[in-house]
């Protein structure tokens, strides 16, 4: 376990050493900033709208971030030949993946904190009250959780454009997954039912972890509901991290 | 004992999109015995690294095998007591020469309380110890180079496989790369590595194996491949006209009463230097031509000389001799 945490921290320190993260993060900060002007343009409550506006950034930024750096994770290890001297070691293969995996996840929990305590920061310079937005961000934390996988799993066969756009296009896919039941009730017993049903397993279920809405209107959001999106999101994550790690351990470093 | 046993491994690779195959491997065999210092000789394209990838299990072969320290190299038991350094190594740049080893000596499991001296020591061993908390980013390439082989280092590796080593280094770093890696055979290590620079080869390698075409055309002891094969005694003469050596001979030269002649046969040696007391000339010099590496290789590679201009050299002008 200590090495696959070495592997992590390093990625993790990968990251914090890079300058796109900090760009990402000074416009999540910017964006989340400038809800406060946005509030004054539209019609309705100033409070709700910074706060959909906010929960929308630290979502949208902390998935865009998920996807520019997941994506060439493993696929930069590859072609600088980082990877050789990594391996050879006594080191398995899944260590690498899952290390490399938690890394990721590691920085974004830290930007995702620092957007977090931007955002109150901001609440608090409105006077609003915040203390119900925790759980609508820990379940962004689970969202990215499952786009890091998913990033990470593309990028265990192919190259970092494409798998950007193949996680890019789960993750869209992801958000509207909840229609396929509806196309489902509307189809007759039989076949077209039958792929509806296994799309709706396969694909994830993104939407899951987006309790934004409710949060902004203050609508409860039954406890039972955010502990199946919890344990959703960790198992799919961890089957894709697993899948992942198969790919991998197939896988030649011409 | 055997320390890496590579028995008839084969691999090719897709060429451009896909269209067909390259066999770069076509059943390459090599034993490394526990000791001894291994070079693995062979052209551009002979199948070098792709020999060392499959050894350290980068690559999986399509057929064969192999065995290090009698284990597959998946197991990691076996990858504990190996070091490897890839050719022209890349390293995580924004880490320093520190921050890199310790990193290194996590992944092979070195305590926390051994890691820091362990990281010194090996920092000391390169030459790098002043240049520790800088970035790899600022190293030279032979500062990389050496920082690679601390990392290979790191884990008191049993075998240490090193792919073109020296390929870039300027002579002085050559040099440090070549006593490190005699330090370690009398430390007992055992060490494989790829060149096409002979001379190195020559100086430190117990044994050789030259690739061609994916295959092992050569293999054994460097001495007993070398000196076994005199090609031929050269003799430098004077005040002999050769026409009259009653020995067989080829003309080599000849400057004013200088002459060289040429023999292929050791018999003939001494029938040569009382052939040259009854004319009563001088015998200059007898040097024995050895094979050399060169010769081995540019033979096993199957490299043909360019053929020499039809039109005959001018004679060289005769060199007055010093008197005195």
């Amino acid at each position: 376990m200590d090495k696959t945490l070495a592997i992590a921290a390093n990625t993790f320190r990968e990251a914090i050493r890079d300058r796109v993260l900090y760009l990402l993060l000074g416009f999540a900060l910017l964006m989340i900033g400038s809800s406060i002007f946005l509030s004054l343009l539209t019609v309705g409550s100033r409070e709700k709208i910074i706060i959909d506006l906010g929960l929308s950034a630290i979502s949208l930024f902390g998935v865009l971030t998920a996807i520019f750096i997941g994506v060439g994770l493993v696929f930069k290890e590859i072609d600088r030949k980082t990877i050789y001297t990594i391996v050879t070691k006594p080191v398995g293969r899944a260590q690498f993946i899952l290390g490399k995996y938690l890394g990721l996840v590691m920085t974004l929990s830290v930007n995702l904190v620092v957007m977090t305590i931007g955002f109150y920061l901001l609440l608090a310079y409105e006077g609003a009250a915040y203390a119900r937005l925790l759980p609508a961000v820990g379940l962004t934390l689970l969202e990215l959780i499952v786009v890091t996988a998913l990033a990470i799993l593309f990028s265990s066969f192919s190259t970092p454009i494409l798998s950007a756009l193949l996680t890019l296009g789960a993750y869209l896919v992801g958000q509207l997954s909840w229609s396929l039941r509806l196309l489902q009730d509307r189809l007759d017993p039989g076949i077209g039912r039958a792929v509806c049903e296994f799309f709706y397993w396969v694909l994830p279920n993104l939407w899951r972890f987006n309790i934004r809405a409710e949060v902004t209107h203050a609508v409860p959001v039954p406890p039972a509901e955010v502990g199946l999106a919890v344990v959703y999101g960790l198992a799919y994550a961890a089957l894709l991290v697993f899948i992942a790690c198969l790919c991998f351990e197939r896988r030649d470093f011409k | 004992m055997a320390v890496l046993e590579i028995s008839g491994i084969s691999k090719s690779f897709t060429t451009h999109l896909s269209l067909g195959r390259t066999r770069v491997l076509n059943g390459v065999d090599l034993t490394v015995e526990a000791g001894e210092v291994f070079g693995l000789l062979g052209a551009n394209g002979a199948g070098k690294t792709t020999t060392l990838k499959t050894a350290v299990g980068l690559l999986r072969p399509e057929q064969g095998s192999v065995r290090l320290f009698g284990m597959p190299i998946t197991d990691v038991r076996a990858r504990a007591r190996l070091g490897f350094l890839p050719e022209q190594p890349y390293f995580y740049d924004y880490l320093t020469g520190r921050e890199f080893l310790d990193f290194y000596a996590r992944l092979c499991g070195i305590a926390p309380s051994r890691r820091a001296a362990r990281v010194a020591e090996m920092l000391a061993r390169v030459g790098l110890e002043d240049r520790a908390d800088r970035p790899l980013r600022k190293f030279s390439k032979g500062m990389v180079q050496r920082v690679g082989l601390a990392q290979a280092l790191i884990n008191e590796p049993d075998l240490v496989i090193l792919d073109e080593p020296m390929s870039g280094l300027d002579p002085i770093g050559r040099r440090e790369f070549r006593d490190i890696i005699l330090e370690l055979r009398r430390h007992g290590k055992t060490v494989l590595f790829s060149s096409h620079i002979l001379a190195d080869a020559e100086a430190i390698c117990d044994r050789v194996a030259i690739l061609r075409g994916g295959k092992v055309a050569a293999c054994g002891r460097l001495d007993s491949m070398l000196s076994d094969r005199v090609r031929f005694w050269e003799a430098t003469l004077s005040r002999v006209d050769p026409a009259a050596l009653g020995v067989p001979h080829e003309k080599v030269w000849q400057r004013g009463e200088r002459v060289a002649v040429r023999i292929q046969s050791a018999d003939h040696v001494d029938a040569l230097i009382e052939e040259v007391r009854r004319l009563g000339g001088t015998l200059r010099s007898l040097v024995r031509h050895r094979r050399t590496l060169e010769d081995l290789f540019l033979g096993e590679v199957g490299y043909e000389a360019p053929e020499k201009p039809k039109t005959p050299a001018p004679e060289m002008p005769p060199i007055p001799e010093r008197r005195g």
